[in-house]
């Protein structure tokens, strides 16, 4: 197991990793509530960026449409809470297999039928959409008016119900991240990481040296979709409320994916890096307008834009690659390379 | 329900989806041609109707007379987008030019709602509640003039591809990238041109969409997802079919909100659009994909 875990790495980035695991670990004990909070987001980030890794990162499937997974799995989750009183621990599974069953729905129908590339896209944001305005007329789970978790005992930290502080909310997030982490890194080592790369970097080549691409692409969006739903579980019982307007919009859907794309897509470390870069700079930039007294709004999205701006220009394949090679970490397997020449 | 009310419904809808049918014509055109998926459509457009909703305050200017000049300030906006920002984006990979334009959509809503604020903004011209009665037909005269203005634009365009030489250039650039380079054509400026064209639709797009429907920021990304759906219902590079999946989607919009919620319409366009993505992939009038 740990050779599986560790073979190839090199040994400076498991130092730095360890020491980044102790660090996350012992956050909760120096830092303000304040701080645990923007964590917490930078955490959740972190995890559902890395899911949606799997597809575009991994398999080379463009999907703009994740919030529907999130959506989904906070949705049954709190049905099944508001409604029954099952606790999110059960109610997770059926987060994962309602969420699993709309990406397979969905990549069934597109990768069926050879629908790829931008095309795809669309038809990801279509069923996002779609779900979002169903939600909004579905009366019993709140409809437009949102659906609200019972609030009552925040005294103590209650891990079966998920009903507690911050500090618990950011461990379980940690270990959600931590263990996608692991499970990425499995993954890509693992016959049907191969193939996804194979898929990615050619799909024709892959089909034509016998990999079945179809079913491939299916595990791709299926592991996608349920990881991704469990990040809608803790945005559930975090939040304490759901709104279709916001759970399902597509500015979530943009949102989760700027993370990986931001820190390197198909690596894994980009993910990480990507939600720690984007949650710091939005929550600076708004530190910086309340020094500085502007209260307008919008103008810190208009800093943020400039600043996705300059990353994309001018770091073009994410942050991490350069700074990987920067640390001595050289190249990971899921790297890019330089994403040159499309035509 | 009388018949005339669906009749009355259905021709309200087809006209609103005459302009819808413009907007996606500009999004075709510019993907058709230079390959780039522009996500800031919407927003381009917001911007026009801003422009129009500026212009007719201040001074009382009538949106349709100043198609014209609004379609020319987005059609500068455009040319220096494509030539400052994207081309050096041409050849990077999909999800690269997406996070590119998806920054510059950022800016222009935000932009917007720090100049104009989040309020509902429209214009009443003098003929905002006339109508037009055509036996049982009883047309509302600011769609009507919205419909025929882009009809009107969408023919000037047509007609600019068909028998202009620089629009004949144009579509050899979408046809054959290599050939074009090999028979000395200024790629660079042609794409440029492109995009500016596509921005112009917007241009003229947005100063009949006023005459329609109050204008907010958030109404950006709206409006790109609508012209995508359009386009991809109609099919991608193809003229005729973005005007008719504007047609078909307004359409649609229209009848549903009529026979179920209004804010339940937009649920029918995805139907749509996801059945032509399963049966006919390449949109109603679209080419086989490659």
């Amino acid at each position: 197991m740990i050779p599986l875990l560790t073979d190839g790495v090199p040994r400076r980035g498991l130092k730095l990793l360890a020491a980044f695991s102790v660090a996350l670990l012992a956050a909760p004990l120096v830092a303000s509530d304040y701080l645990l909070t923007v964590l917490i987001l930078v955490l959740y980030f972190a995890y559902v960026g890395q899911a949606w890794n799997i597809m575009m990162g991994f398999a080379g499937q463009l999907s703009l449409g994740h919030a529907l997974y999130v959506g989904l799995g906070a949705y049954a989750a709190a049905a099944l809470y508001v409604h029954f009183g099952v606790g999110p621990w059960l109610g997770l599974w059926v987060a994962m297999a309602s969420a699993a069953a709309a990406g397979a729905t969905i990549g069934f129908l597109a990768f069926r039928f050879g629908v790829g590339g931008v095309y795809f896209a669309i038809l990801t944001i279509a069923f996002a959409e779609f779900a979002r305005i169903g939600f909004d007329h579905w009366s019993w789970l709140g409809g437009s008016a949102g659906l609200f978790l019972p609030v009552a005992n925040y005294g103590g930290n209650d891990i079966l119900t998920l009903r507690g502080s911050p500090t618990m909310f950011y461990y379980v997030m940690l270990a959600m991240t931590a263990s996608a982490f692991v499970l990425c890194h499995v993954l890509l080592r693992s016959r049907i990481g191969y193939y996804w790369l194979a898929i990615r970097e050619s799909a024709d080549a892959a089909q034509a040296l016998g990999i079945d691409i179809f079913r491939c692409k299916m595990v791709a969006v299926v592991v996608s979709a349920a990881m991704t739903s469990l990040g809608g579980v803790l945005f559930a019982f975090y939040y304490n409320n759901l709104f279709p307007e916001q759970v399902f919009h597509i500015s979530r859907s943009i949102e989760l994916i700027l993370g990986p794309i931001i820190g390197g897509i198909g690596t894994l470390v980009g993910p990480i890096v990507g939600a720690f870069l984007l949650t710091t700079l939005a929550e600076t930039l708004s530190e910086i307008m309340r020094a500085v007294g502007i209260d307008l709004p919008g103008i810190k999205q208009v800093f943020y834009g400039f600043c996705l701006l300059g990353v994309v220009m001018f770091l073009p394949d994410g942050v991490w690659p350069p700074l990987g090679r920067w640390l001595g970490l050289g190249r990971e397997e899921g790297d890019r390379g330089s994403g040159e020449g499309k035509r | 329900m009388p018949a005339e009310i669906y009749l009355n419904v259905a021709v309200s809808g087809v006209l609103t989806g005459l302009v819808y049918g413009l907007m996606a014509l500009g999004l075709s055109v510019i993907f058709g041609v230079v390959r780039v998926v522009n996500f800031a459509h919407g927003e381009m457009m917001t911007i026009a109707m801003y422009l129009a909703v500026a212009l007719f305050s201040a001074y009382k200017l009538d949106p349709l007379v100043m198609l014209v000049p609004i379609a020319a300030v987005l059609f500068a906006l455009g040319y220096v987008l494509q030539r400052g920002l994207i081309n050096p984006f041409i050849n990077r990979p999909e999800h690269s030019q997406f996070m590119l334009l998806v920054a510059v959509a950022l800016i222009m809503v935000n932009a917007l709602l720090i100049a104009f604020g989040p309020d509902a903004r429209g214009v009443q011209t003098s003929y905002a509640f006339a109508s037009f009665a055509l036996g049982p037909l009883i047309v509302d005269a600011n769609k009507a003039y919205a419909g025929l203005a882009a009809v009107t634009v969408a023919g000037g365009l047509f007609a600019f591809f068909r028998y202009t030489l620089t629009g004949k250039a144009i579509r050899a650039c979408a046809d054959n990238y290599a050939g074009a380079l090999v028979v000395g054509l200024d790629v660079k400026r042609l794409y440029a041109l492109t995009f500016a064209i596509g921005s112009a639709c917007v241009g003229a797009c947005g100063s009949m969409m006023v005459l329609l429907v109050d204008v907010t920021p958030p109404l950006g990304p709206t409006y790109t997802l609508l012209a995508f759906v359009i386009v991809i219902t109609g099919g991608l590079g193809s003229m005729a079919g973005a005007l008719l999946g504007g047609v078909l989607i307004g359409l649609t919009e229209a009848v549903g909100g009529l026979l179920f919620t209004p804010s339940a319409k937009s649920m029918f366009t995805f139907a749509i659009l996801v059945v032509v993505l399963l049966f006919r992939p390449q949109g109603l009038l679209g080419k086989r994909l490659t």
